[in-house]
């Protein structure tokens, strides 16, 4: 066990391979700012040996550096997968025929993570399965060290890179750029440790945080003021399926896109840095109720005791919070009480 | 599909700097490509996924069939969910801020594609080695080599930028939930419509000192192949640079197509579409109307079993003991016959007179394509303006009057690379049946049952080759000039 690796003199080289997904992280990625993504690759001394969508070299020159990397002829420092281990059909993994080889990219992935110093995996299709493993799941799609919240996957639990490390899972559909980002970071200086990961192996940078924390909506949930139609103004969590009491992430102190978040957007967390996340058991944005009570509250809280809460604090709303929180738009404004209103 | 083992043959994959995993395989003659078949190795079935779930879950899991068009496969299914409707009556169209607010989000995610594309997957092939020997090499490797190049240190800031109006108007990106049948989710206030007014004038300053060079509505009013030529000859932007080395390479006549051109229309208000719906043929020079119950799905050279048919009714499961297939890839036609789609295509049917110009003088190209996408960050860019002036923050952005839970209906638009259609049914609130054509599943398609070969293998033959390559660079711009989205393709 060597975590951290000795001080690398030369530049981490990473690999960056694509199966069972969307390509939506390395989109994501692209919008990384201030610096840009190269910038920031530069910076923690990263070499891109060879990244499908932002490399030059194509066909036999790709291959060649693969396969180099497979055979442990060529180092490789961090391998990232992005998208899900496709074992379909019926364990062939005859769905994703890696193109240029005639065999199943699965395997490419196993010989280059026997070699790597570091294996990430990008998003929750490579973490656990995610969307790609979603309803019947006939394509047979895990993640590298887990099939849902199942220890397994392609690489099973008992992996470890060359580094000591475990896959560490940059979960999310899509991840935020900066967890990348700040993960490469550590790892460039040496510095990610086991105890910088979570339960599920995701780096706590990001999930030491509850969604929940930071929520432009917090004051309607204090008071249990809930929104009816997606884009109301109100708490998500009693009508519109919102499990951003529960979800690991930081979506609502580290800004998307400059200023947002999925709660600023006017739809519901869906939790998807979770395993499982694809299959929550009732439609995404609708909460199953029990007699009229939300079923998955707050984990950490005895239900009797929100319940009682809950009930106390909806008799306490102010009016500006009932109102608002069923309207897209605010219809009574916080107001100064020095100054009457016109 | 019969082998012709006698043929020298090249296969090449991985094929990158495209969305997605693509293996393209060439039969050679002497000095260029004979045919060409294109196989989508990738299978994920999102199709079969989407049954049996919520209506409203299809707004979650579409926009994640692509990572690179997920706004696109937002557009598609909320469009198709709104669609189901009692017979007779009219579509019920979300208020015009709704309208606004969804074009301007699609409009974000096309500009971003359209340049993303540009800078990053088609470009660097000019700095390729084999061209070393050219005068203009040494500028355009520095200029454009992958990862190393300052184009890309402008241009991924200028991205990034872009995609700040993302955060504003649809929480994030890729993968939003803001696109409903009824409009959009996220209210913009008066201050946040002039924040978005500042970031697209970030944008358009990027376009007029760096991609053009020039003011935007002077691309936009282009209006044929001569005055295209000549304006590029001076300018020092990016745009002209390509054109520069198009003609010396000759790219207006690589990656030829003569075929139907279709649009679904794309960017709808109450005035109409930006971009019409329509088929352009070739042959005439003229745009007709679209016959939607004309197209069909062919996959008699696709690993699938069932039947060929409409995307409103067939639904072929996957089978890998088809013994003629060589794509996951369907193939779509139109009547029968294979189409093109695309920014060209839509400029094409839109009747943009430097398009039409181009193409009447030599065919789709790998020019003509690259020229169409680079015309709409001009077009797109503007009517982006008046979007966001028309938005009116006191009126409503969104329709939330519940919707009709069992019927069929389809969801049609334009994704960057083009037209995207989702077919749906449902009962009683599930969905009981979901076909996607994507852009590239039209591009890329595979041989039909009449062994008539997709437009990228058509536009294939005849490509020159170099002496030695294995990698052809003239195919490699051929191929890139579709912008293909693999993960789409298939789903």
């Amino acid at each position: 066990m060597s975590y951290p690796p000795a001080t690398p003199t030369r530049p981490l080289r990473l690999i960056w391979l694509q199966s069972g997904g969307c390509g939506g992280c390395t989109l994501s990625l692209l919008g990384q700012q201030t610096p840009d993504l190269l910038t920031a690759l530069r910076s923690a001394n990263i070499e891109i040996l060879w990244h499908p969508s932002l490399s030059q070299a194509t066909g036999s020159e790709a291959r060649a550096i693969l396969n180099a990397a497979a055979d442990g002829s060529q180092p490789v420092d961090i391998l990232c997968l992005e998208g899900s281990v496709i074992h379909g059909p019926n364990g062939t993994g005859g769905f994703h025929i890696m193109a240029g080889t005639g065999k199943p990219m699965r395997d490419m992935v196993e010989s280059i993570a026997a070699h790597a110093t570091h294996v990430l995996a990008i998003g929750s299709c490579a973490a656990f399965g995610g969307i790609t493993a979603g309803g019947d799941n006939t394509v047979e799609a895990t993640g590298l060290a887990y099939d849902g919240t199942r220890p397994g996957g392609l690489l099973g639990p008992q992996f470890r890179a060359k580094s000591g490390l475990p896959v560490v899972n940059i979960a999310g559909c899509p991840i935020h750029p900066g967890w990348f980002v700040d993960t490469i970071l550590q790892l460039a200086a040496g510095d990610l440790t086991p105890a910088d990961l979570d339960e599920w192996e995701r780096p706590l940078a990001y999930t030491s945080s509850l969604v929940h924390h930071g929520c432009a909506r917090n004051e309607f949930y204090e008071f249990k003021a809930s929104a009816e139609d997606l884009g109301d103004l109100g708490c998500m969590m009693e009508n519109l399926g919102c499990k951003g009491t529960q979800a690991r992430a930081d979506c609502n102190t580290r800004a998307w896109n400059g200023s947002g978040s999925c709660l600023t957007g006017g739809y519901p967390c869906i939790n998807c840095t979770a395993p499982g996340f694809e299959s929550p058991g009732h439609a995404f944005s609708t909460t199953p109720k029990i007699s009229g009570i939300p079923i998955g509250l707050p984990t950490d809280m005895p239900k009797a005791w929100f319940v009682a809460l809950a009930s106390l604090s909806k008799a306490a709303t102010p009016k500006r919070l009932k109102e608002n929180a069923a309207s897209p738009t605010p219809i009574l404004l916080p107001h100064d009480r020095r100054k009457p209103r016109p | 599909m019969t082998d012709t083992p006698d043929k020298p043959r090249l296969i090449i994959g991985p094929f990158n700097r495209v969305e997605g995993d693509l293996e393209v395989r060439l039969d050679l003659a002497g000095d260029h490509v004979e045919s060409a078949r294109v196989t989508s190795p990738l299978y994920r079935g999102f199709e079969a996924m989407l049954v049996g779930k919520p209506a409203s879950d299809a707004l979650t899991y579409a926009p994640r069939i692509c990572g690179i068009c997920s706004v696109s496969q937002s557009i598609a299914a909320a469009r198709a969910l709104a669609g189901v409707r009692p017979a007779g009556l009219e579509r019920r169209l979300p208020p015009a801020n709704g309208a606004h607010a969804t074009n301007l989000t699609h409009a974000v995610e096309n500009l971003a594609d359209h340049i993303t594309h540009f800078y990053l997957f088609f470009m660097p092939d000019f700095a390729r080695p084999t061209y070393a020997d050219e005068p203009w090499h040494a500028v355009t490797a520095t200029r454009f080599m992958a990862l190393k190049g300052s184009a890309a240190a402008q241009m991924l800031p200028a991205r990034a930028g872009l995609m700040n109006l993302m955060g504003i108007l649809a929480g994030k990106w890729p993968h939003t939930l803001s696109i409903q049948p009824g409009g959009s989710t996220r209210a913009i206030t008066r201050a946040e419509q002039a924040r978005l007014r500042l970031m697209l004038a970030t944008f358009r300053a990027f376009c007029e000192t760096t991609l053009f060079a020039a003011p935007l509505e002077a691309i936009a009013g282009l209006s044929s192949r001569d005055t295209l030529y000549a304006w590029a000859e001076s300018n020092q932007g990016d745009f002209a640079h390509f054109l520069r080395l198009s003609q010396a390479l000759g790219l207006a006549r690589l990656g030829r197509t003569a075929l139907r051109h279709i649009s679904f229309g794309a960017y709808p208000s109450g005035d109409g579409p930006l971009f019409p719906r329509g088929v352009f043929h070739a042959e005439t020079a003229t745009a007709s109307p679209l016959p939607l119950g004309a197209i069909t799905e062919d996959i008699s050279h696709a690993w699938y079993r069932g039947e060929n048919g409409p995307p409103r009714s067939a639904t072929p499961t996957p089978d890998m003991a088809n013994p003629d297939a060589y794509s996951w890839c369907k193939a779509p036609r139109l009547d029968g016959h294979v189409a093109e789609v695309g920014a060209l295509s839509r400029q094409l049917v839109a009747g943009h007179p430097l398009l039409r110009d181009m193409v009447t003088r030599d065919g789709a190209s790998v020019e003509s394509r690259v020229t169409a996408r680079l015309v709409e960050v001009a077009l797109v860019t503007l009517a982006m303006e008046q979007w966001l002036a028309a938005i009116d923050p006191a009126a409503p952005f969104q329709d939330t009057r519940p919707r009709l839970d069992t019927g069929d209906a389809m969801g049609l638009t334009e994704a960057a690379r083009g037209s995207l259609g989702h077919w749906l049914r449902l009962d009683q609130g599930r969905i009981t049946h979901y076909q996607i054509i994507a852009p590239t599943t039209w591009n890329f398609s595979p041989r039909d049952a009449t062994g008539t070969p997709g437009p990228l293998e058509q536009a294939l033959v005849g490509t020159p080759i170099r002496p030695g390559e294995s990698e052809p660079v003239a195919v490699q711009h051929v191929v890139r000039s579709f912008d293909p989205c693999m993960v789409c393709t298939v789903h």
